[in-house]
């Protein structure tokens, strides 16, 4: 995009540490920068099948908190990498968000210049390099699954750039609750149906007993000999919302107003003009 | 105490059946000091999208500042307003932009998108946005917000009902925090117009 | 469970070399969570709390109440560092049983809030991490609220919440019991039924969006006739 000098111009992209100073001076000063939303979470990930037919089970709870209060009742943990590549995101909401819409552009642009489906391993190694970049500072835990040419693949990866290849992962603040499920349960082989029931028995023990985890399981299955994933979003409502017994309506004229002012919205016209798209 | 409690302040949001209202108190004060009482934190973006930015006064002057130059860039480049969901993509960029040096506010979206449908959305100082079904709250005094919500919030509330559930709501939670309310501006959107009240409220 | 060494703010420290010695400190306190609320009104007075008890993000156990009752006519709530309630609740007996014996009588509500205060207070600098409320009848039977901070200052009303959801449930009870902001009233004089009914929708509310507030409620009604317990059911997770 091209600008004159006096309009202030556009970031062009990565992050901007115009506040950064002013921030470190405030929080020395006696004031410390506000709680993030975490996602305080269970996510888990496990392989079922084999050869011809793998495919891996991602689950997730719909829980966002901010300190003790839960910020997001039904929020969206699993996250699309590629058509089948997906990632659960558990740490600071806002970055298992960023990074894994980086990624997916990323691979999105590599698929399209290699002209074939970018396997699994890549989706990892991306990751972690960004992570490993930022040393820590981008607090994502993620469970990478997906199938491609060679497999069906469940990465672990840490905050800080490591990762884990595994049968069956979790991670987040219910990843105990969760892993004694797997510990418990997991077997080589399984059928899609007894791994998806073990990744609703692994997410929904978390989503009990883990304060930071809450209301609904959601599922993904990516199978190798299918072309698109089954997506199983809020497959079960285990925190069901409470029934209020009283009506709390107040009757009109019960706030006190003290000036009113009305905006009337009118649409004159509407037209619709076609655009030259030819235009660079 | 934290920097989002410097100057106090807070912004509540709910969904009705074809409308949608924003509300704010209208303090601005430096910790428990009150300098202000006509403080704006909503901030019209579109004639049916509003914006509610709680936090830190200065950041919330910038962050309005610089959403005001985006979405003029983004009317003038594709020729057509900004929807709620394109507000909430720039906005959630923005902060998300000041990953490691953050502007300290919580902003709150609200609006009726091209086919009147309610919209609303919330994010943290870093931009992670969170769309509910229900109501969304911010600000200093966000757990009670929260608290009153939860019991007052029910579906398909036409804009009478709306406003006094709102309404009541931030008024209620303002009165257990010492750094909001000294005055109430309540905004319903419907299709065909915008309501805008101001609020008597406690004056302490 | 409240002796545990903990490092500040909880937030890991690596021990680099050159970063100098980590002071370990001893914290004695811990947060089991618990909320209260409590109503008073016309010849009856309610209490109640969540049944849940926490630390940091794990649950102790989905069933302990929080409500001692400690005469006919008087129910304290109690939440926060559980221990402390512990050993606070068996003093408040113990000192019961010496003014039973001493006065050939029980102790009245007032007598009990005031001699709560005194013992918060005698322990000023190492308090009881302890969220109190007193719910009681007073001389004509009608109810009455008492709450406390750590550190015994006392305030009597007719309702109160009180824990870890306290700023939750506070506005809720001034709107609907206290009926605060409101240019129409309305005039019937609060019940028990519609006092009851408030009680277990704001624990609803507050276990929506409160982690540390859930699995169930658990509900005394005091009125001249003694004291009635109810239960009821909140979301698990």
């Amino acid at each position: 995009m091209s600008s004159s000098a006096l309009v202030p111009q556009v970031p062009s992209g990565g992050f901007n540490f115009s506040n950064y100073q002013r921030n470190v001076s405030l929080c020395a000063s006696g004031f410390p920068a506000p709680k993030t939303t975490k996602t305080g979470t269970t996510i888990v990930g496990c392989i079922f099948g084999s050869r011809e037919d793998i495919g891996v089970c991602l689950g997730a709870d719909t829980r966002a908190t901010s300190g003790n209060i839960v910020a997001d009742k039904n929020c969206e943990k699993i996250h699309r990498i590629a058509e089948r590549i997906y990632c659960c995101g558990a740490g600071t909401a806002a970055d298992t968000e960023f990074t894994t819409k980086k990624i997916e552009s990323q691979l999105e642009l590599l698929k399209l210049n290699l002209g074939r489906e970018v396997p699994v391993v890549v989706a990892n190694r991306l990751i972690k390099q960004l992570l490993f970049r930022h040393q820590g500072h981008i607090s994502a835990a993620l469970v990478l699954g997906g199938v491609d040419n060679n497999g069906a693949h469940i990465y672990c990866i840490y905050p800080h750039g490591s990762t884990d290849r595994l049968p069956y992962a979790t991670m987040g603040s219910g990843s105990l609750a969760a892993m004694s499920v797997f510990e418990g349960g997991w077997k080589d082989n399984m059928t899609e149906a007894e791994a998806t029931k073990l990744v609703r028995d692994a997410i929904a023990a978390g989503i009990t007993n883990d304060l930071g985890s809450g209301s609904n399981v959601d599922i993904n299955i990516i199978r190798k000999n299918l072309p698109k994933p089954v997506i199983m979003r809020n497959m079960e409502i285990i925190g069901v919302k409470g029934e209020r017994m009283g009506d709390y309506t107040y009757p009109k004229g019960t706030t006190k107003v003290l000036k009113t002012e009305v905006i009337p919205i009118k649409v004159e016209d509407e037209v619709v003009e076609r655009m030259d798209t030819d235009q660079d | 105490m934290s920097i989002l409690a410097y100057n106090g302040g807070a912004v509540v949001g709910m969904k009705g059946n074809g409308c949608v209202a924003i509300a704010s108190d209208k303090r601005f004060g430096i910790q428990l000091q009150t300098i202000g009482l006509d403080f704006d934190k909503i901030f019209e973006v579109g004639p049916k999208i509003y914006m509610g930015i709680p936090g830190l006064a200065t950041d919330t002057q910038t962050v309005n500042q610089r959403m005001k130059f985006r979405t003029n860039l983004y009317e003038l480049k594709e020729n057509r307003p900004v929807s709620p969901k394109v507000l909430s993509a720039m906005i959630s960029n923005l902060l998300y932009e000041h990953r490691f040096g953050p502007y300290f506010v919580e902003p709150i979206v609200v609006g009726l998108d091209g086919n009147n449908e309610p919209y609303i959305s919330t994010f943290d100082s870093i931009g992670c946005v969170s769309e509910p079904e229900d109501f969304v709250a911010a600000g200093t005094c966000d757990d009670q917000l929260f608290g009153m919500c939860e019991a007052l919030w029910k579906p398909n509330m036409n804009p009478d009902e709306l406003f006094e559930a709102v309404s009541q709501a931030l008024v209620n939670a303002c009165d257990r925090d010492a750094i909001s309310g000294w005055g109430a501006k309540v905004y319903v959107i419907e299709k065909d117009k915008v309501t805008i009240r101001n609020l008597r409220t406690r004056m302490d | 469970m409240a002796l545990s060494m903990m490092e500040s703010n909880n937030r890991l420290i690596y021990n680099d070399a050159g970063q100098g010695p980590v002071q370990h400190q001893f914290s004695p306190y811990t947060d089991n969570g618990g909320s209260i609320v409590a109503i008073g009104g016309p010849g009856f007075a309610i209490i109640a709390s969540d049944t849940r008890l926490t630390s940091g993000f794990a649950i102790y156990t989905r069933e302990q109440g929080k409500l001692h009752s400690l005469t006919n006519a008087a129910v304290l709530g109690a939440s926060g560092c559980w221990c402390d309630v512990l050993s606070l609740t068996r003093l408040i007996q113990a000192r019961m049983k010496l003014y039973k014996h001493e006065h050939q009588k029980d102790m009245s509500a007032a007598a009990l809030a005031q001699m709560l205060s005194t013992m918060l207070y005698g322990r000023r600098f190492f308090p009881y991490y302890v969220s109190n409320v007193i719910a009681g009848l007073d001389e004509e039977g009608n109810g009455v609220v008492y709450s406390y901070d750590p550190v015994g200052h006392c305030d009597k009303n007719m309702y109160h919440a009180g824990g870890s959801s306290g700023a939750l449930l506070q506005p809720l009870l001034d709107s609907q019991i206290g009926l605060k902001n409101m240019a129409i009233k309305p005039t019937a004089p609060l019940t028990v039924e519609k006092a009851l009914q408030i009680t277990k929708d704001v624990f609803t509310s507050a276990a929506e969006r409160d982690i540390k507030c859930g699995d169930g409620v658990i509900i005394r009604i005091i009125t001249k006739d003694g004291i009635r317990e109810e239960t009821f059911k909140l979301r698990f997770d």
